[in-house]
C-alpha cells in the first residue's frame, strides 16, 4: 500500500462513520426528549454530514468519486465506518452514550489531524474544531446530569456503558497501513488515538459516577474497516438512499 | 380510551414507527415536570451589550446554556451567551404602566424634540468642525 493508498483509508473511515452517525442520529430528529434537545440533536447530526461531505471532497480530489456518489451508491461491505455507529439508536441513554464515546475520540482525532504533513486535511480539521467541541460539551454535560441523576439515570447510563463499551473500542481498529500514516506524520494512528481517548473519557466518565468494564474483559469489535458490518448497516443505507435511488440525476 | 393509549403509533416515516410510540398516560406529567425556564441574553462582540433575545427550558444552568447556544447562537455571530433563571427577574407589574406616560408639558425631556440635528446639517453643509463658531 503506497501513502496515498493509505490516506484514503484514513478519509474513508473518517467521512463514513460521520456520514452514519450522522445519519443514525438524525432519527431522533422529532423524537427527542424535549423540544430544545431535539433541536441540539438534530443540528449536530446535521453537523456530522456536512464534516462528512467535506472529507468526501478531499477523497474527490485524490481521484474518488464525487461526494454523492461515494455516499450513496456504495453498498455496506463498501463501506468504511466502525460497527459503533451503525448500531441502532436504542435508547436515548444509549445515544447520548455512543455521543460521548464517539464525539471525544473525534475532538482527539482531528486535534491530531490539525498538524497532519496532508495540509488539505489539516485545514479542515481547523474548521471543524468549534463544532466538534461543542458536540463534546453537549454529550459530557448529559453524561453527567444523567450518571450523577437519579438511580434509574445512573443505571441506564452504567448499563449502556458495560453493553457497548467493546464496540466503542472498535473505532480505534488499527488500518492496513498504520505505519505509512505514522512515519508520514499524516496521523498519529489509531493505537495512539485510543490511548489518548483513554486518558480522557475515563475521569470524564468517573465524574459522572459512571465505571467502564474491567481491562480484562476488553473485546474491542473489529472488522468495520475492512467493510465487515453488523446486520444493521445495509438498511440504514437503503433507507438514507432511498430517494436518491430512483433518479441519481436529479438536480437539488 | 385505555386500548387506545397501548396503541402504537404507525406512520409513513419510517422513525415514527419504528420508534414504538404510544400516546402514553399524560396525567402523572405533572410530578416529572422539574424544568424551569431561563432567560437567554446574547452577546454579538465583546464589549457590546448583552441582549434579551427569549427563553429556553431547561433543568439547570448548564442545560439552559447548551440550549441556548442551540436555539440563539446557531445561526447568529456570537462572542457570550448569558442564562438567568426567569424566577430571578424583578418586573414592574403592567396595571401600573401608567407610571410610564409622560405628561405632555414635559416633552422637552425627549431627545427627539432637541434641535441638534439642525446643528449638525448646518456644520456639514458648511464643512466646519465642531469646534468651530456658528
Amino acid at each position: 500500500m503506497n501513502s496515498i493508498d493509505a490516506l484514503k483509508e484514513l478519509l474513508y473511515k473518517i467521512a463514513d462513520d460521520q456520514l452514519i452517525i450522522g445519519h443514525r442520529n438524525s432519527e431522533w430528529n422529532g423524537l427527542g426528549p424535549i423540544l430544545e434537545e431535539d433541536i441540539a440533536f438534530s443540528s449536530m447530526a446535521q453537523d456530522k454530514m456536512g464534516q462528512s461531505e467535506h472529507i468526501y471532497n478531499l477523497l474527490n480530489q485524490l481521484g474518488e468519486k464525487d461526494a454523492d456518489t461515494v455516499a450513496f451508491t456504495r453498498n455496506a461491505p463498501q463501506f468504511h465506518n466502525c460497527q459503533f455507529v451503525e448500531l441502532p439508536i436504542g435508547g436515548y441513554d444509549f445515544s447520548l452514550l455512543r455521543h460521548f464515546l464517539f464525539d471525544f475520540a473525534e475532538l482527539l482525532r482531528f486535534e491530531n489531524l490539525k498538524d497532519s504533513s496532508y495540509q488539505p486535511l489539516a485545514l479542515v480539521a481547523k474548521k471543524f474544531h468549534g463544532e466538534i467541541k461543542y458536540h463534546t460539551m453537549h454529550a459530557n454535560t448529559w453524561v453527567y446530569q444523567l450518571g450523577n441523576g437519579t438511580e434509574e439515570s445512573h443505571l441506564k447510563m452504567q448499563t449502556a456503558l458495560n453493553e457497548h463499551w467493546n464496540t466503542a473500542l472498535g473505532i480505534f481498529e488499527p488500518g492496513p497501513a498504520e505505519d505509512i500514516l505514522i512515519n508520514e506524520k499524516i496521523s498519529m494512528g489509531e493505537k495512539a488515538l485510543q490511548k489518548k481517548w483513554l486518558e480522557v473519557v475515563v475521569p470524564l466518565l468517573e465524574k459522572s459516577n459512571l465505571k467502564v468494564p474491567a481491562e480484562s474483559t476488553w473485546e474491542p469489535v473489529y472488522g468495520g474497516r475492512y467493510g465487515t458490518h453488523s446486520e444493521n448497516l445495509q438498511p440504514l443505507l437503503t433507507e438514507m438512499t432511498e430517494v436518491f435511488i430512483i433518479d441519481p440525476t436529479a438536480d437539488w | 380510551m385505555a386500548q387506545e393509549d397501548n396503541k402504537v403509533i404507525t406512520s409513513l416515516d419510517p422513525r415514527i414507527t419504528r420508534a414504538q410510540v404510544t400516546p402514553g398516560n399524560t396525567e402523572d406529567m405533572g410530578e416529572l415536570i422539574h424544568f424551569q425556564t431561563y432567560e437567554v441574553f446574547h452577546q454579538k462582540k465583546r464589549g457590546a451589550q448583552h441582549q434579551h433575545v427569549g427563553i429556553v427550558h431547561a433543568p439547570n444552568a448548564d442545560m439552559a446554556l447548551l440550549y441556548a447556544k442551540e436555539q440563539y447562537a446557531r445561526r447568529e455571530v456570537t462572542a457570550n451567551l448569558w442564562v438567568a433563571p426567569s424566577s430571578c427577574i424583578s418586573a414592574t407589574e403592567y396595571h401600573d404602566d401608567d407610571i410610564f406616560a409622560t405628561a405632555p408639558e414635559k416633552l422637552y425631556r425627549n431627545p427627539a424634540t432637541y434641535k441638534v440635528m439642525d446643528r449638525i446639517k448646518a456644520f456639514k453643509e458648511r464643512g466646519m468642525k465642531p469646534t468651530d463658531e456658528i
